[in-house]
Parts: structure tokens; C-alpha cells; sequence
């Protein structure tokens, strides 16, 4: 119980989660524009608040839908009927979404406003995600794949198989996160795929990057999350007596010299001239967000971590403290991140897994499902008596991104 | 006939070709923190204010910290060396004198079953792909 004492203290540097809203994941290949507004005015309907009412917009870019991704605050602005609302757009890769949030709670704590909205959607192209079209040699996005052939997967597989020659893990510990997971997504209405999984179809499945089966390596998907954010006053004259809080974002760079390989990188930073810093970049990204919640993984009762592959979802059981180094796939094998499993609930949702990627919406709805576990309203899906979470992922080239919310 | 062989685009001065190949990066001269590849303009080490490099050759010679292929062919800027497609197998090696991990394809002839965390593996140069005037040349790890 002192969890959830410590858990339920305030602190002023929360703000209320008001609303949340997503469209259903999917392959709908309609503009992305369309999944942010369906998003949005969900969250805003959650929350009892009505557009006009927003102060501040921020949009979580898409860099494949031309340029009313690159300005994604102004295009859902305008599509939801312009207000004349402060506004920001904001890329950070996979981290867009916890940047965007990350913006939205300064302007509330700053007092600048009261309450915001918080929008990222995409539509995304089958198949491997791939640097745009032209040639690029100066950035290293377009020459890892020409230098190398080296496909998001192919830095997945890195981990993966470090994790086999230091620690014995095995490709059927990969599949039983795939296996988890799609059985906690099953009945998840906004997942794309809501289908049981077997551990022998995983290891049938074709060899993408060796160890990894197509069945371990997310998809990339079309849709849209929204969350609607205000000052605690600010609910409190909505009569939201307890909301669910945002206790800490980490946006947090790695520190150098950053000596884990990292995608789209040819190398890491080297250590010639100074020593790595104490806590790798993974370890710091939920790190930063604990301490500013004044929170330990101690007090955690849901994560949703970025699985896009399985072998990934163990290397975050170690990142974000719920086990040492190694340990990861002893939690798996003895069900403990599983629904009813005597751990932290890990991707209750059903993670990447089953939804696929769809970058700029993918950390706003890992906050989504948070709030819905912690208000106790995600259904079949439901984490007991979930008090505590955090969301955990990175975006390409150095974007940290963790949210801690509670009760 | 052989065609003239070049460094592949994006990876000139990247590397020597020739009998001890070797990768091509930079030292700070301030405080010697080793950039591959090299660094332009401005020390990425937070306490170091430098902005003059001088060359450096990287170690040959690394250890595997893990590796993996590719067993769909990547999509374009990649460039495919057969038709049909022939999978590769990619390293990252860590290099112990400069503390840094490199990524490299790893030597034709050699698959998976040569590599494991720890192995040692050497800097040899090879060609990436060809057209009809050039072989573009690239940087890959041999198992040893």
C-alpha cells in the first residue's frame, strides 16, 4: 500500500489528463488527416470539452504525407475549423507524440494555458519503412541503407541476438512476448490485428533479420490519438475531482559518449577520450521520467513499452527496472508482465504487436491506454486495481520518450 | 576487363582500398575522441570546445558485438548485387582502441553460421554493386 500512497501525492508539477481518444489502428489508407480529427474529437468528447475551448494545439508530425505532415499542429487546427489557438507542431521520430505532450505541458505549467490538445495521426506505405525518395548522401538515414542494406529490423535483430549469446534467451522467448501480446490485444477495439498467436506459428513464420520471424517485427499501420490535458485547476472547475495525471515526461538525449549502436547510425560515439556515462540511453529514458514523478518502477502497475520487435519488449523489462540486466526472459517465461501475471502488466493494449506502428500517434496512444487502465475502463483488457504506468519508447536518432501517469 | 573501382556514394574517403584496407575517420585534436565517420566541423564531446580533427586510421581488427542478415532485400536507396536477391549478413564490431561499435556487411562468402558475440573479424574492402562504367566499393568485416 505505500505505492499507492506515494502514487497518490500531488505534486505542482501535474497536470490532469481530461480526455483520450484514438481511431482504430488499421490499413484504412485514407488521409491522416481524417484519423487525427476522428482522434481528436473523441478526446475532446472524453473530456466534456469543446474545441473552442482549447488554448493550445500540439501536433505530433508525420514526415510521409507531404507537407501538411510537417506542420501536423496547423493541419489538425484547420481540420477541426481554425480558432485561433496557439499552436505547435513537433517531430521527434517515434517520440513525436511525448514531444508534443511534453510542449503542451509547459504552456499549462508555465500558465500560459489551461487546457491543451495533443494530436498525432498517420498513414503509412506497406512494407519496410524507408528514408524518402532522391539521393541523400549526407544523411544517414538514406546511406545506411544504401551502404549497408541495413532495415529497421536489422538494428532490432542486433539486440536480439545479443540477447541470445549473453543470455541465453532463445527465439521461443521472443515468441512468447508476440504470443502475450496478442492475447491482451484481443478484444482491444482500436488494435489492428485481434488474433491469437501461437509460439510455433511465430517460429514459422519467415526469418526477417535472423533471430527475428516476421510474426516478432511490428507493422506499420495507418491512425490517430488524441489526449486532451488542462491544469489541475482547470479540472477541478470542470468538477474532475481525481483525474488521471501526467506525474513526468522524459524527453531525455542520450549522453555521450552514447556507445550502444543506434538506429540509423554506421557507429556509436566512441569512449576514447571519456568514459560511458552511468545509465545507458534506454536505461536514462524512463529513468528521467521516474525521478521527476518522484516514482519507481516499484510503483508501477502497467507499462506500455515500444515493442517493435518481441526480443525489444525484454530489453525495456531491463530498461525501465523491472528486472536486471538478463532477466528479462525469466519474466516472460513465468508470465509475470502477462494480464493477471504477478508483475507489472506489460502492453496491456497488445503493444505494437497488435497494432502496428503508426509513428506520430503511437507514444500519445500508449498514454491513451495508461489512462484507460487507470481509470479502470479498459474492459476485458483490465489491469487490477491499476494505480500507477509508464510509457516508454525512442525515436530515431536520439528522441527520448516516457510518460508516468497515476491515479 | 575491370571497370574503374570507386568508393560507393556517400562513402568517399571513408576508407583505403588495397592490400591493409582500413577505415578512415577522425581524432579531436583538443581531446581525442575518435569520429567514424569523420566529423566535420565541431568536437561532439560535451566538455571539449575543438574544432580541428586530424585523420585516423581505425583498428583492422575488432570484436563481434552482434550481428544478423538480411533476408528480405532492403528497399531503394539499397542497391541489389543479384537477381534473384542473395541475403547478406550484417556485423557490428567493436573496436577496442577507439571504444566505439562499427557496422559493416559482412564478407561475401561468409554467412551467420561464421559469426558469435565476441569473435574476432577484420576490415576488408569489397564491391557493394556495379553498373555499367563502375564497381562501387564498400567496407566489410571478415570473420577470422
Amino acid at each position: 500500500m505505500e505505492a499507492a500512497v506515494t502514487a497518490g501525492t500531488t505534486s505542482s508539477h501535474d497536470i490532469a489528463v481530461l480526455g483520450v481518444g484514438m481511431h482504430p489502428w488499421g490499413k484504412w489508407g485514407r488521409n491522416f488527416v481524417e484519423y487525427g480529427v476522428d482522434a481528436a474529437r473523441r478526446a475532446l468528447d472524453d473530456a466534456g470539452v469543446s474545441w473552442r475551448d482549447i488554448q493550445f494545439v500540439a501536433g505530433a508530425d508525420t514526415v510521409r504525407n507531404g507537407y501538411p505532415g510537417y506542420v501536423a499542429g496547423a493541419t489538425f487546427a484547420q481540420a477541426l475549423g481554425w480558432s485561433g489557438q496557439q499552436v505547435a507542431s513537433c517531430y521527434a521520430a517515434c517520440a513525436s507524440g511525448a514531444t508534443a505532450l511534453a510542449a503542451a505541458r509547459a504552456q499549462i505549467l508555465a500558465g500560459l494555458c489551461d487546457v491543451a490538445l495533443v494530436v498525432g495521426a498517420d498513414t503509412t506505405p506497406k512494407g519496410f519503412l524507408a528514408p524518402t525518395a532522391g539521393d541523400r548522401p549526407d544523411d544517414p538515414d538514406w546511406l545506411r541503407f544504401r551502404l549497408l542494406g541495413a532495415t529497421n529490423p536489422t538494428y532490432f535483430a542486433l539486440y536480439a541476438r545479443r540477447r541470445m549469446d549473453l543470455y541465453g534467451a532463445t527465439e521461443r522467448d521472443f515468441a512468447k512476448v508476440k504470443v502475450k501480446n496478442a492475447r491482451h490485444g484481443l478484444h482491444n477495439e482500436y488494435a489492428r490485428y485481434r488474433k491469437e498467436v501461437t509460439e510455433d506459428e511465430v517460429l514459422a513464420s519467415p526469418i526477417v533479420a535472423s533471430p527475428l520471424h516476421l510474426l516478432d517485427i511490428c507493422a506499420t499501420s495507418d491512425g490517430g490519438a488524441a489526449i486532451v490535458v488542462s491544469s489541475m485547476a482547470y479540472a477541478r472547475r470542470q468538477c474532475v475531482d481525481e483525474p488521471v495525471r501526467v506525474r513526468g515526461i522524459s524527453t531525455v538525449t542520450p549522453t555521450f559518449p552514447n556507445t550502444v549502436i543506434e538506429m540509423p547510425n554506421f557507429s556509436t560515439d566512441s569512449s576514447a577520450a571519456l568514459a560511458p556515462p552511468p545509465l545507458t540511453f534506454r536505461d536514462s529514458i524512463a529513468a528521467a521520467a521516474y525521478e521527476e514523478a518522484g516514482l519507481g518502477p516499484e510503483d508501477m502497475d502497467v507499462a506500455e513499452v515500444y515493442d517493435l520487435s518481441s526480443a525489444l519488449e525484454l530489453d525495456w523489462y531491463e530498461n525501465i527496472g523491472l528486472c536486471k540486466a538478463g532477466e528479462a526472459e525469466r519474466l516472460i517465461n513465468d508470465g509475470d508482465t502477462a494480464l493477471g501475471g504477478k508483475g507489472v502488466t506489460v502492453n496491456p493494449s497488445g503493444g505494437l504487436a497488435c497494432f502496428g506502428e503508426a509513428v506520430p500517434a503511437q507514444a500519445i496512444a500508449q498514454v491513451c491506454e495508461v489512462t484507460w487502465q487507470l481509470r479502470g475502463q479498459a474492459g476485458s483488457r483490465q489491469v487490477d486495481d491499476a494505480s500507477a504506468g509508464v510509457t516508454v519508447n525512442q525515436g530515431l536518432f536520439g528522441h527520448g520518450s516516457s510518460v508516468i501517469l497515476s491515479r | 576487363m575491370h571497370k574503374p573501382q570507386v568508393p560507393a556514394l556517400g562513402a568517399e574517403g571513408w576508407f583505403t582500398d588495397g592490400d591493409e584496407p582500413a577505415l578512415v575517420g577522425n581524432r579531436c585534436t583538443a581531446c581525442g575522441t575518435v569520429f567514424f565517420p569523420a566529423a566535420t566541423f565541431a568536437c561532439r564531446n560535451p566538455d571539449c570546445d575543438g574544432n580541428e580533427f586530424e585523420p585516423a586510421s581505425l583498428s583492422r581488427r575488432g570484436t563481434v558485438w552482434s550481428y544478423t542478415d538480411a533476408q528480405y532485400q532492403p528497399p531503394p536507396p539499397y542497391v541489389p548485387r543479384n537477381d534473384p536477391y542473395e541475403p547478406f549478413a550484417i556485423a557490428a564490431v567493436e573496436l577496442p582502441d577507439e571504444g566505439m561499435v562499427v557496422l559493416g556487411q559482412v564478407a561475401d562468402g561468409y554467412t551467420l553460421d561464421d559469426l558469435h558475440v565476441g569473435g574476432q573479424v577484420e576490415l576488408v574492402v569489397e564491391t557493394l554493386f556495379e553498373d555499367d562504367d563502375h564497381e562501387y566499393r564498400i567496407w566489410r568485416w571478415k570473420p577470422l
